[in-house]
């Protein structure tokens, strides 16, 4: 099937004012008879239930932690674009928009690019009304920094705590309805089911952590604002308890996935230090601003202090190969050429799987001062972890799973295939097409939240009538019943294994099969592994305890199952897509050390559909298309 | 790195099946453990040994794991967090132990955070406490371009220290009194110091006041130990701030 | 008024009554150093002084030090009460970085120094406890009441003096926590000037220790006579 993503035509500049004028509107006074539910509490559920509120809808919100404040968007460090032009030095909506595209390697749609670009300036005013302690210069102006795959200024900071900062300023915008009684709050529930009554989304199933019981929820629209997947590689520099359960059984009811194979590896992460291991920490972009990458040149290098290695026996690759853009070379490129340089055995530290980062240029030339004034909470983070200074030797970094490109389709309206369900921020594929830009997550959290949701579920709602599915409806009852069994099903099994060690042995599949690089060999590995590892996992998996009570590891079964369909799907995705592309990387698709991308045939938008357990599922296709920046073979050089 | 070099340590640990269940100490004995896992790994590996041997493992909040989340929340031989300076439990590392080191762990301990269950307690007490004003009252959009109101980077760097907060409560476990007058200092303040937050300042410090006394927590007798406590090192001079403010909105 | 009701309200009570009282307790400190001679006639003429000013003035003073000590200790005590439930069980391991054995104790230093001063008013103000020397029926030469010698033959006993001065190292930690903590709670404090509030207040309060303790102590040695 051929896809609609439902874009406005016209010049590009006018897309957005113009859909708005063209969506409907519900009337003030109907609109408190509209229930919304939102899933997550992060920078785009935070704000859209925050908004949604305001306007006056009923909105029921949702979150597995025991705070909204809690949302993994706060772990966000460098910084929030916006097409300010505040430095003077050539922005414009048009290049955050081009930019975008360019990074994100032609794989996102125009139109939603255009519509974030265009109200990025709005989210910097919004949140410093908020009181979001930006960074200010001495004559109280806003602050930027420069960010990855950026020749301008634009990116807004607070230390390095911008997306706590951001998320603090929706969670108060989100308190400040939770208290007008226009969001009703449930905090440690974790969505399970999602209920679709005659092809639409009519609420959710939950379970209510703290007793165990399942919970049901009713609306007129289900918005999913669950963030990213790539705790499917097990060890990422997520929270332990993101996850694509909400988003999986979304698509399991018929929302199609799209773009699954869209993982972003983040270049600047702690490396790994054993098996025990349990999460990566991420160490922001906006280093990179005053850190210089290098390895040594010669392999017997490796193994010394890296201060003892001569300049001149220095190898700053990146700098090397990417003499315009250097340091600052975007996400996927910086990753996969630290890979290259392990690779080729002149990586450093254990394993050899690490890179330096190396700031005695900046300290030489600012000042140690002015590198702790910038990032002194990373520094000491970095040390907290490795018992290593950063100012007196460089830092250890290597790549680590970080962000999903990919999500759950949506049409420009932020509305999946599923009349109802609304998908927002990371779960969504939208915008990114197959790589992010540095300090471009938050800016679409927040956009989709604060100012496209409201406008566009308003033009859903006014279509509909509003209570006409109750909780008591008998699909409510079945979703129940289906998570109830599940649940048991884990805690009967009673076999060897824990959770954790299925998970880890996943994560390991996918990191090694699926991971920065990718063959057509090491998919179908997986695509024979997996299968195999869930079957284990249905046998032998050791979950104690029982479902009416607190119980960590049955949560984490859940999650595990569906990382272990998921993970098939998102191997299935890398192999159909015979192109290297942002974060998909394929070995074969290659051209001197570059990605090659296949614009004749993979110009599309890959959006899968549940067949069925153990059915291929169906892959649909939406066409993309460039009026505004031309396809063209991207180069930071 | 010296992987080979490993620790044992004897943990006692608060195990509470619920909120009305009294609960006691157990003990476990954690091994293996090198200076590089991090005490929440050092858990997860105990866990690990409990689940094979059927047992219940110890629940304990924790999410992001990197100190930015608030979620983990553990007081360490009498010390929220371990007691190491300006770090979360998620964030100390073993190598603040010896081989051999007995550790108590326990929960949060205070009246407004009622315990759920073993190391997990009830901290909605907090968001009540922001809910009550700690915000401002500006709606999406329609509001002024960011730059309109200039705010000088001392003011703009000051808020930001209040603004660090992650919300973890540890300042009210540290309290003997069960306080939260460090949490609510530093949202009173951020804002005060803002522009943007002054218009509401002498509403907004009356009601989170009032709400952190509904919400039964203690009062404030200047230990000091909520600062100490904190894993972001915020100030008491932020609990000042909020009493003069407070003094200022009785007599303005 | 929302003074009397809120936690930080309540707070400010304390602080600004416990000033006041130590405002009070210094210039008590500046009439008790007469007794070393500064002033022509010593402290019986400093006695005399006092009860010369008309009595509206005296009773005035006096009742108002009263309410400040009765709004203190009553605060004092119930916030106390509420402070002992913030904490519903201890840790099993007791650790503290920043409280202080003075900062943990205001309730029992405070309900020492209210021990004590009942018993100073007995013994010195209303004198009760040893008639025979009492300075108001016992003028000197002038006509003066003999204070000096009511205080000379207390402080020769040395029970009586060791409870004054150990009344005084009482005052000290009451003092040293309390005098830092009226800036705080009044907010007139931030980072770079609590260290030294925190110094200034200690020396304070180890001033009022050294003045108050000095008459008894001479007194005991003989140094006084």
């Amino acid at each position: 099937m051929i896809l609609d993503g439902k874009c406005p035509t016209g010049p590009i500049q006018e897309t957005w004012d113009k859909h708005r004028f063209d969506l409907k509107l519900v009337n003030p006074a109907n609109k408190r008879k509209y229930n919304v539910i939102v899933v997550g509490t992060g920078l785009a559920g935070g704000a859209a239930a925050a908004s949604l509120g305001e306007l006056g809808y009923n909105v029921q919100a949702f979150c597995y932690q025991d705070s909204p404040r809690r949302a993994h968007s706060i772990a966000a460090q460098g910084g929030i674009n916006a097409a300010k032009n505040y430095p003077n030095d050539g922005d414009s909506i048009y290049r955050l928009f081009y930019d975008t595209i360019k990074g994100g390697d032609f794989r996102a749609r125009e139109a939603d690019v255009w519509r974030l670009a265009q109200v990025s300036n709005n989210i910097i005013d919004q949140c410093v009304a908020q009181g979001v302690p930006f960074a200010r210069d001495y004559a109280g102006y806003l602050d930027n920094r420069s960010f990855g795959g950026a020749q301008v200024s634009r990116t807004f900071f607070a230390r390095g705590q911008t997306g706590q900062q951001l998320l603090l300023g929706a969670y108060s915008a989100l308190s400040r309805q939770i208290k007008a009684g226009t969001v009703k709050m449930y905090d440690r529930r974790e969505m399970l089911d999602l209920v679709v009554v005659d092809g639409v989304a009519r609420g959710i199933t939950v379970r209510n952590l703290v007793n165990g019981q399942l919970e049901s929820y009713a609306a007129d629209a289900v918005c999913l604002c669950t963030g990213g997947y790539v705790n499917v590689f097990y060890l990422s520099t997520n929270a332990m308890g993101c996850s694509v359960t909400a988003n999986w059984k979304a698509h399991k009811k018929g929302a199609y996935f799209a773009n699954p194979c869209y993982t972003q590896i983040h270049p600047t992460c702690i490396p790994q230090a054993g098996d025990y291991q349990s999460k990566l920490t991420l160490m922001s972009e906006s280093l990179r601003n005053d850190g210089r990458v290098w390895v040594p040149k010669k392999k017997e290098d490796c193994g010394k202090h890296p201060n003892e290695i001569a300049e001149d026996d220095r190898d700053y690759y990146l700098e090397r190969k990417y003499p315009s853009y250097g340091n600052l070379a975007p996400r996927d490129i910086a990753s996969r050429a630290a890979k290259e340089q392990c690779d080729d055995g002149r990586g450093v530290g254990p394993g050899g799987r690490g890179v330096y980062l190396d700031f005695a240029d900046s300290i030489k030339r600012l000042g140690e001062d002015t590198i702790r004034e910038r990032y002194g909470n990373l520094f000491e983070m970095y040390e907290k972890i490795t018992d290593e200074n950063g100012y007196k030797r460089p830092m250890r970094m290597y790549p680590a799973p970080h962000y999903a490109m990919g999500g759950l389709w949506v049409d420009y309206n932020l509305m999946s295939n599923i009349p109802g369900l609304f998908v927002l921020g990371e779960a969504n594929f939208s915008v990114h097409g197959a790589n992010r830009l540095g300090a471009s997550a938050l800016m679409q959290g927040l956009a989709d939240g604060y100012f496209v949701i409201p406008y566009t579920i308003g033009g859903y709602l006014a279509t509909v009538k509003p209570g006409q599915v109750k909780a008591d409806h008998a699909e409510f009852k079945k979703s129940v019943e289906d998570v109830t069994a599940e649940q048991n099903k884990y805690l009967s099994i009673n076999g060897k294994k824990t959770v954790f060690e299925f998970m880890r042995e996943l994560g390991g599949l996918m990191w090694e099969n699926c991971g920065m690089a990718r063959t057509k060999e090491s998919l179908e590995t997986n695509l024979k592994k997996i299968p195999a590892l869930r079957e284990e996992f249905w046998k032998n998996v050791k979950v104690t305890g029982s479902g009416a009570e607190l119980n960590q590891q049955l949560e984490n079964a859940g999650r595990t199952a569906d990382f272990l369909e998921f993970s098939e799907l998102l191997c299935r995705d890398a192999l159909h897509r015979n192109e290297s592309c942002g974060g998909h990387f394929r070995v074969e698709y290659q051209d001197a050390g570059e990605a090659q991308r296949d614009d004749v045939n993979y110009c599309y938008v890959g959006a899968w559909e549940y067949k069925g357990d153990n059915k291929e599922p169906e892959l649909h296709k939406e066409p993309l298309k460039f009026d505004n920046v031309h396809l063209a073979v991207r180069s930071y050089k | 790195m010296s992987d080979h070099k490993t620790m044992t340590l004897t943990l006692i640990v608060w195990r509470q099946k619920n909120a009305n269940d009294p609960g006691k100490f157990e003990t476990y004995t954690a091994k293996n453990i090198t200076e590089h896992h991090s005490f929440l790994e050092m858990l997860d590996c105990v866990n690990e040994d409990l689940i094979h041997s059927g047992k219940d493992p110890i629940v304990f909040d924790h999410d992001c794991r990197e100190g930015i989340c608030g979620m983990c929340s553990q007081v360490i031989n009498g010390a929220p967090h371990g007691g190491q300076d300006r770090t979360t439990v998620c964030q100390l590392h073993m190598r603040k132990f010896k081989d051999g080191d007995t550790i108590y762990i326990e929960p949060w301990r205070a009246r407004a955070f009622p315990i759920i269950r073993d190391l997990i307690v009830d901290r909605s007490a907090l968001d009540k406490i922001i809910q009550a004003g700690g915000y401002t009252s500006c709606h999406t959009g329609g509001v002024a371009d960011g730059n309109a109101i200039l705010i000088p980077k001392p003011v703009a760097d000051e808020a930001m220290d209040a603004a660090e907060c992650v919300g973890c409560g540890a300042c009210v476990a540290g309290c003997p009194n069960g306080a939260a007058m460090l949490f609510t200092g530093a949202k009173v303040s951020q804002l005060a110091l803002l522009p943007q937050g002054k218009a509401e300042a002498a509403e907004r410090v009356m009601n989170m006041s009032n709400a952190m006394t509904e919400c039964g927590f203690g009062n404030c007798t200047n230990h000091y130990e909520c600062q100490a406590a904190c894993p972001k090192g915020i100030n008491v001079k932020f609990i000042a701030r909020m009493n003069r403010e407070f003094l200022k909105a009785q007599f303005a | 008024m929302q003074l009397f009701s809120t936690s930080i309200g309540r707070k400010i009570l304390m602080a600004i009554t416990g000033q006041c009282i130590v405002l009070f307790a210094v210039i008590h400190l500046l009439g008790n150093s007469s007794i070393f001679g500064w002033l022509p006639g010593g402290i019986n003429a400093y006695a005399h002084h006092l009860h010369s000013l008309p009595s509206p003035i005296i009773w005035g003073f006096r009742l108002g030090l009263l309410a400040f000590v009765c709004i203190h200790i009553w605060f004092g005590i119930q916030l106390t009460m509420e402070n002992r439930g913030g904490r519903p069980r201890q840790y099993a391991v007791k650790y503290t970085q920043k409280a202080s054995f003075a900062s943990e104790n205001m309730i029992w230093t405070g309900s020492l120094l209210l021990l004590f001063i009942v018993y100073h008013l007995l013994h010195f103000t209303i004198q009760v406890i040893s008639p025979e020397t009492a300075a108001l029926t016992h003028p000197d030469v002038l006509g003066n009441p003999n204070v000096l010698g009511m205080v000379v033959a207390a402080f020769q006993n040395v029970g009586v003096t060791l409870i004054y001065a150990g009344a005084m190292v009482v005052l000290f930690l009451h003092l040293s926590h309390g005098i830092q903590s009226f800036f705080q709670t009044m907010g007139w404090s931030n980072d770079r000037i609590q260290p030294f509030i925190t110094k200034a207040g200690t020396l304070v309060a180890l001033v009022m220790f050294l003045g108050y303790a000095a008459v008894p102590l001479t007194i005991l040695v003989r140094i006084l006579k």
